[in-house]
C-alpha cells in the first residue's frame, strides 16, 4: 500500500467539509416548505437557466463517467470516444421533447415521468412499468458512483484490508444521506456549482499541462498503439465497429433523459425556456468530456501503467486507476487534492439526485398508487425522505458486498431497460395515438428481448444482429427499442379498431407555454 | 423572423437544422481517419470536438429562431 498523501488528503477533506456545510444550509436557499414533495424532491421548480446548467451538468456527467470514459480510452482506444457523439445527440432531443414534458408536468403538478404517463394514458399499470424501470435502472447507477469515490480515496493512499478499507466511503455516504434528507434537491443543486467549477479547472489544467510536459499532441498520439487510435475498419458482410459506435451513441442518447435523475433535473427548472436555453449551453460539458476522454491517451503516453508506484492501484482498480495515476504523476499534491475532490464530490451530486428521483418514483407511483392512496402532503414527503436513505444505503451495501463487475453489468442492462420507455414518455409528449396496453406489451417485449440479447452476447451491450448473410453488431437497446415500437404500433392498430374513447387528462395546450 | 414559427402542432421547420448533428455524428466512416491532423490531433478526435461546438451553435440558432 502506498503512503498516505497528506497534503492531497487535507485539501480533499477541507473541500468535503465545505460542501457538507453547503449541503445543509441549502435547505434555506429559495426557502420553501420541505414537507411538500415538489419542494423537497424538485427544489420547488425554482431553478433558473444558470442553476439548471450546473445541476443537469453535475447530474449527467458523473464521477463514474470521468473515471470510466478515460479508462476505456486507456484500455480499448477510439471506441471510448462514442461518449462525444452520444452527448452531441442528447441536446436536440432535450430541445425538442423535454420542454413539452416540463410544461405538462408543471400544469398538472407531475413530479415523475410515471406521473405523466398515468395522466396521459390513464393506465396505472403502464405508469407502474415506467416507475419500476426507472428505479431498477437507477440503483446500479448509484452504486457505480461509489466506484469513482473509491478510486480517488485509494489514490490518496487511504485504504485498508477488508471492510475497514470501506470506512471512508461509509463516512462520505453518511454525509450525503444526511444533507439529502434535510435539504432535498436543493443540496445537490448548490453543491453542483462547486463541483462543476472544480471539474472544469481540473480538466483544463490536465489538458494544458500534460501535452506541454509530453511534448505536444503529436507525440502523445504517436505513443498510442495505432490499433487504438482509430476504429478498426469493418470486414466484409458486416458494419463492424462503425455500427457499434453509431448505435451505442444513438441508443445512449435516446435513453439518457429518460433516467429518473435526468427528469428530476429537468423538472426542477423554473421554465421550459430554461431547458431550451440549456440545450445550447450544456454542450460545454460534452466538450469537457471529450477532453477528458483524451486524458486516457495522455495516461498511455505518460507510461503510468508501468510505473512501480502505481502498480498497487492498477492491481486494485484496473484501468479505472489510469486517470488518478496520471494526476498523481503530473500535479503537485495540493492540486491532486483539488482534482480528486472534484471527482469525489462529482460522485455525491448525481448519487443524491438519483436517490431523490428513485424516492419520488416510489412514493408517487408505487406507494400512493398501490399501497396507500390517502397520504397527506407531509406523509408523502416523509416517505420520500426515508426511501432516499434506503436507496443510498442499498447502493452502498451493493458496492461493498457484491463484486463491482456485477454493478457494471446491471448498469449496462439498465440502459437497455430504460430506453423501452421512449414510446410512452418521449413520444407521449407529442402524441396520444398509442394504445396504453399496446405500450405495456411493447415495453415487456423490449425488456425481455433486450435482456436476452445482453445474455446471448455474453453479458455485453452489443449484439451481433444477423440478417441474411450480413451482420450488424450494435447496441441491443436500440434494436429492441425498434422492436418495441413495431409491437406497440401494430397492437395499437389492432386494439383501437372500433373504439374512439381514450383516457387523457391532458390537452394540447398543456404542452406549450 | 416571420410567423408562424411554431404553429398549433408545436412543429417548426427550423427544427430540421438539428438533423445536421445526427448526420454528423452517425456518419462514422466519414470521420474515422487520421488525416488531416490539427496540432497533432487526428481528424477522428478534433472533428467530433468541433461537432460539439457546431451542435451548440445550431441549437442556439434554432432557439432564437423559434423563441418568438
Amino acid at each position: 500500500m502506498p503512503e498516505i498523501n497528506w497534503t492531497a488528503l487535507t485539501i480533499f477533506i477541507l473541500l468535503f467539509a465545505l460542501i457538507t456545510v453547503l449541503g445543509f444550509i441549502a435547505a434555506h436557499w429559495r426557502k420553501g416548505d420541505l414537507d411538500l414533495l415538489h419542494e423537497w424532491g424538485l427544489g420547488g421548480r425554482r431553478f433558473g437557466t444558470v442553476i439548471t446548467w450546473f445541476l443537469i451538468g453535475g447530474d449527467l456527467y458523473t464521477a463514474y463517467t470521468f473515471i470510466a470514459v478515460p479508462a476505456l480510452a486507456f484500455g480499448a482506444g477510439a471506441i471510448a470516444f462514442f461518449a462525444v457523439p452520444y452527448t452531441i445527440m442528447i441536446y436536440p432531443i432535450l430541445f425538442l421533447v423535454f420542454p413539452r414534458l416540463w410544461y405538462v408536468c408543471h400544469k398538472h403538478n407531475y413530479i415523475t415521468a410515471s406521473d405523466f404517463v398515468r395522466g396521459r394514458y390513464g393506465n396505472r399499470w403502464l405508469a407502474l412499468a415506467v416507475a419500476i424501470t426507472g428505479i431498477v435502472a437507477t440503483l446500479p447507477y448509484i452504486a457505480l458512483q461509489l466506484v469513482g469515490l473509491q478510486v480517488v480515496i485509494g489514490g490518496m493512499g487511504v485504504g485498508g484490508t477488508g471492510y475497514a478499507g470501506d470506512l471512508p466511503l461509509l463516512i462520505a455516504f453518511i454525509i450525503l444521506a444526511a444533507f439529502t434528507y434535510t435539504s432535498g434537491l436543493r443540496a445537490p443543486a448548490s453543491i453542483a456549482v462547486v463541483k462543476d467549477i472544480l471539474i472544469y479547472v481540473t480538466a483544463f489544467a490536465v489538458v494544458i499541462a500534460v501535452p506541454i510536459e509530453l511534448g505536444g499532441f503529436g507525440k502523445i498520439f504517436a505513443a498510442v498503439p495505432p490499433a487504438k487510435v482509430l476504429l478498426a475498419s469493418p470486414g466484409p458482410h458486416t458494419t463492424g465497429l462503425y455500427g457499434v459506435y453509431g448505435t451505442l451513441a444513438l441508443g445512449s442518447a435516446l435513453a439518457l433523459f429518460l433516467y429518473p435523475h435526468s427528469i428530476t433535473g429537468i423538472l426542477s427548472a423554473s421554465s421550459g425556456h430554461a431547458i431550451r436555453r440549456n440545450a445550447a449551453l450544456l454542450p460545454g460539458y460534452s466538450f469537457m468530456l471529450g477532453l477528458l476522454a483524451l486524458v486516457g491517451f495522455f495516461a498511455i503516453a505518460a507510461g503510468v501503467a508501468t510505473m512501480p508506484q502505481f502498480a498497487g492501484g492498477f492491481k486494485q482498480f484496473g484501468n479505472n486507476f489510469a486517470v488518478p495515476a496520471l494526476f498523481l504523476h503530473t500535479f503537485p499534491s495540493w492540486f491532486v487534492g483539488i482534482a480528486f475532490a472534484a471527482i469525489g464530490i462529482g460522485a455525491l451530486v448525481p448519487a443524491a439526485i438519483m436517490s431523490i428521483a428513485a424516492a419520488n418514483l416510489y412514493t408517487r407511483n408505487i406507494h400512493r398508487e398501490f399501497i396507500n392512496g390517502h397520504l397527506t402532503d407531509r406523509q408523502e414527503s416523509q416517505i420520500a425522505k426515508w426511501v432516499s436513505l434506503i436507496v443510498k444505503f442499498g447502493a452502498l451495501a451493493f458496492i461493498v458486498f457484491v463484486p463491482q463487475q456485477f454493478a457494471i453489468y446491471l448498469q449496462l442492462l439498465g440502459g437497455i431497460w430504460i430506453i423501452q420507455t421512449v414510446p410512452s414518455v418521449m413520444l407521449g409528449t407529442y402524441t396520444r395515438w398509442f394504445n396504453d396496453w399496446a405500450l405495456v406489451i411493447g415495453w415487456a417485449v423490449g425488456i425481455c428481448t433486450g435482456t436476452w440479447m445482453f445474455i446471448a452476447a455474453k453479458l455485453a451491450p452489443n449484439y451481433p444482429l444477423a440478417i441474411g448473410g450480413f451482420t450488424f453488431p450494435g447496441y441491443s437497446a436500440l434494436y429492441t427499442l425498434i422492436l418495441n415500437l413495431v409491437v406497440a404500433a401494430v397492437l395499437t392498430l389492432l386494439f383501437n379498431a372500433g373504439t374512439k374513447t381514450r383516457a387523457d387528462e391532458t390537452v394540447a395546450a398543456d404542452y406549450r407555454p | 423572423m416571420n410567423r408562424p414559427t411554431e404553429g398549433q402542432s408545436g412543429w417548426s421547420w427550423w427544427y430540421l437544422l438539428l438533423l445536421i448533428q445526427f448526420i454528423g455524428s452517425l456518419w462514422v466512416p466519414f470521420y474515422n481517419r487520421i488525416e488531416p491532423t490539427w496540432i497533432g490531433i487526428p481528424f477522428f478526435y478534433w472533428y467530433q470536438m468541433l461537432l460539439v461546438i457546431v451542435g451548440a451553435i445550431l441549437t442556439a440558432i434554432v432557439y432564437f429562431a423559434t423563441d418568438a
